[in-house]
């Protein structure tokens, strides 16, 4: 085949719009991202993180990522694909260390207190920091056992009727409980994809953690569960700390008190949700946010 | 021209046939857009010769031997006709070996021809036949090449661009794979039911409700009427007492083992170990039973005896428990191999779930993977079993012929399968008791393995509805 075949191999016949979207793209690439612009810290944080560096075997994922999560607040973290929002979510549970090949830099404290610190259990700490999948993973087993599970292995119930309430309780708060009621010993993976990730959450939330992680929860749901959801999470910001991981602008203009942007490893910037999405700082988080690339 | 070279032949023509019909078609396909590429024609063409012409072949080898037989027989003389007839086999026979030496030598003694007794009229028939058979030889030899000529000749003739040749020889390989399955399913039918007639017979000697529920095994019956022997008794329940302890001991071994084994390569080993380690699990299975029976008799039986006697408990040098032991560890790779598949293929993020949960890893694994793994390594373990009950050599090695009613594992059982090895050789009239037992003890170990892999089977489609 020779070159004439090709179509449109000639720069100027391509569309004004490519153009633009090659243009903008080659933008995004060629900033340099020297320093987090914003607001990354803020008093009296749940969460607080100092040059975060993580990494997959030699790759980098993360570098040099510092960001503070407040108290009873809900963090939203955006960005494109593979810019390390999930991998940084992941480091604040340790749930990087069922990764053989990930290592993890850097300082992490709950509370004040180091996480990754020698002599602390990454088992403890996962039932102070829950986390909510992308894809809805409850276990083959009845609701009332997903629920049950966290509560049992840490013996959080004294005797049966103790179990019962915790259950009711935290499947009410995930507004499934109405739904269920009838059902409690039918398996959890017979329910729909948003009644499945509302038993993930009142799974997460019945060995009442002080932090909950989200992953990407509504990627898999549709518009009417994702709603259900996200009012959910306004709802349980009350008395936890939240941390989201969304590829949705909208949800993160709905559900969050501040975003943070990342960028190719590195967190281009962080402010109150209200400013980052009215008035950015930085071009890459103003040509992400007006649809520009990503 | 024998049979293979002609079926030699016909494979040439069809590959010409198949040339011919590319080229035919792809010389019509110049003009109109043709509906199949040129080669299916050919493939059509090639098929259309193939399968009627080796069937033509198949059927006529099988059946022109009997056809040819009958023309001889009817044409001898009239007192050879009038023979009982056993004898006229026995006559036919002969003058079969007789045409088959005359094929081999290439001489025919014509001195025995001009005499008048039965053997001249053997040699008269046993020409008769090479005759015969050297003209069918002929008739098939031309009946299957024209008719491949005369196919050839017409599918060439059909080759046209609108013919859809690709569907035509996508329905004719349909066929020939419906063709292949009835074959295997055929044969286990056809085993099923042979094995069920001669077990019928055997109840004819013997009351069903003896051998089911009879605690006697001793199947040496008189073979002569003068002869003095046992008058045979066939209670199988010993057998599977016997089957059962052995299968038993087996599994009690072979599924902590397995299951262990099959839990650390899934999910503690590191993929170094892993790649190394279980294919030499795998070889476990790739193991002949005859060196395990061995290894069962002259090590295992004897070290269990010793260790049995030292603590002063008396022990046959042949047990139910040498055989159970080096049966359970043959049988490991069936338990650990479909687990460790299972195990593997629970969702990691079932796994993430639970240590985000707070779990550890043996908690994990305990309250989630191994529940979510169940049905496989059910599955796994009654295969296992059914190999258990199934095997044989290491049996007759190390456990023994007697058939002895206990649940001793250190006493000498006898299973089954071993027994029907035992009934079937010897010298024994083919329609004696003795010998049909071992068709009677083959159907009930068939209902015993076939209810287990039903069983498996359901359990492991269970299994598959749940993550797909």
């Amino acid at each position: 085949m020779t070159t004439e075949a090709l179509p449109n191999t000639d720069p100027s016949a391509e569309s004004a719009a490519l153009q633009q979207a090659r243009e903008n793209n080659r933008a995004a690439l060629d900033v340099t991202v020297d320093k987090t612009v914003g607001q990354p810290f803020v008093e009296n944080p749940k969460i607080s993180t100092r040059h975060v560096h993580v990494f997959y075997g030699d790759k980098p994922a993360i570098k040099d990522i510092s960001l503070d999560i407040g108290r009873n607040q809900v963090l939203a973290m955006i960005g494109p694909s593979g810019c390390g929002k999930s991998t940084f979510l992941r480091c604040l549970n340790r749930m990087n260390d069922t990764i053989p090949t990930c290592r993890v830099e850097g300082d992490f404290r709950l509370d004040g207190e180091d996480i990754y610190a020698p002599g602390q259990d990454p088992v403890l700490l996962r039932s102070r920091v829950g986390m909510v999948f992308q894809k809805p993973n409850p276990f083959p087993k009845s609701i009332y056992d997903n629920v049950a599970y966290g509560v049992r292995l840490h013996g959080l119930a004294k005797n049966r009727a103790e179990l019962d309430e915790i259950v009711e309780k935290s499947l009410r708060r995930a507004g499934l409980f109405d739904e269920v009621k009838d059902d409690l010993h039918k398996p959890g993976t017979g329910l729909s994809g948003g009644q499945q990730q509302r038993l993930c959450i009142a799974r997460t939330i019945a060995i009442d953690p002080e932090v909950i992680l989200m992953d990407e929860p509504t990627s898999a749901l549709d518009p009417i569960a994702t709603a259900l959801i996200e009012e959910l999470m306004i709802e349980l910001s009350e008395n936890y700390t939240i941390a989201i991981v969304t590829h949705s602008m909208q949800q993160a203009a709905r559900v969050s008190n501040r975003t943070a942007y990342f960028h190719m490893g590195k967190l281009v910037e962080v402010n109150d949700t209200d400013r980052i999405f009215t008035t950015p700082q930085h071009p890459l988080t103003e040509n992400y946010i007006t649809g520009r690339f990503g | 021209m024998d049979t293979l070279p002609l079926v030699l032949t016909v494979g040439l023509l069809a590959l010409a046939g198949f040339f011919a019909g590319k080229h035919k078609a792809r010389l019509a396909s110049t003009q109109v857009r043709s509906h199949s590429r040129p080669h299916y024609h050919g493939y059509l063409v090639a098929l259309w010769t193939l399968i009627p012409a080796l069937l033509v072949v198949m059927v006529w080898s099988f059946a022109s031997e009997s056809v040819i037989t009958r023309l001889v027989v009817a044409e001898l003389p009239a007192r050879i006709q009038q023979m009982p007839a056993s004898e006229k086999s026995l006559f036919t026979n002969e003058f079969k070996n007789l045409a088959n030496e005359i094929d081999v030598k290439k001489h025919i003694p014509t001195e025995a021809i001009k005499s008048s007794d039965s053997t001249a009229v053997a040699y008269q028939a046993a020409q008769r036949y090479i005759q015969l058979t050297r003209l069918s030889q002929q008739l098939k030899a031309a009946v299957t090449l024209s008719l491949a000529a005369l196919l050839i000749w017409f599918t060439l003739h059909r080759v046209q661009p609108q013919l859809k040749a690709r569907n035509s020889v996508e329905t004719i390989i349909k066929g020939l794979m419906i063709v292949s399955a009835s074959i295997a399913i055929l044969t286990t039918v056809g085993i099923v039911f042979s094995v069920l007639f001669e077990a019928l017979a055997f109840f004819r000697h013997v009351p069903p409700g003896e051998f089911l529920f009879g605690t006697h095994w001793s199947p040496q019956t008189a073979i002569r009427a003068d002869q003095v022997g046992g008058s045979g008794s066939f209670g199988a329940i010993p057998l599977l007492t016997g089957t059962l302890l052995i299968s038993a001991i087996a599994l009690v071994v072979a599924v902590p083992l397995g299951l262990f084994s099959a839990i650390y390569l899934a999910e503690y080993a590191s993929p170094g170990i892993r790649t190394v380690a279980k294919p030499v699990m795998e070889v476990l299975a790739g193991i002949p039973t005859v060196v395990y029976g061995f290894f069962a008799a002259l090590t295992v039986a004897p070290f269990i005896r010793e260790t049995a006697e030292s603590f002063g408990i008396s022990a046959s040098s042949e047990s139910a428990l040498a055989a159970g032991l080096v049966m359970g560890i043959m049988i490991i790779p069936f338990v650990s191999s479909l687990s460790d598949d299972v195990i593997s293929a629970v969702p990691a993020i079932l796994r993430d779930g639970s240590y985000a949960l707070g779990a550890t890893k043996s908690e994990t694994i305990r309250k989630v993977v191994i529940p979510a793994a169940l049905p496989g390594i059910v599955g796994g373990v009654l295969l296992a079993a059914s190999r258990a009950i199934g095997e044989t050599m290491i049996v007759v090695m190390a456990a023994g012929l007697a058939a002895k009613l206990t649940l001793n594992p250190l006493d000498s059982v006898t299973t089954i399968t071993t027994q029907i090895v035992t009934l079937l050789t010897g010298d024994q009239a083919f329609d004696s008791p003795k010998t049909l037992a071992a068709f009677a003890l083959g159907l009930g170990l068939f209902v015993v393995t076939l209810t287990l892999n039903i069983l498996s089977l359901h359990v492991v489609r269970k299994y598959r509805e749940q993550y797909e």
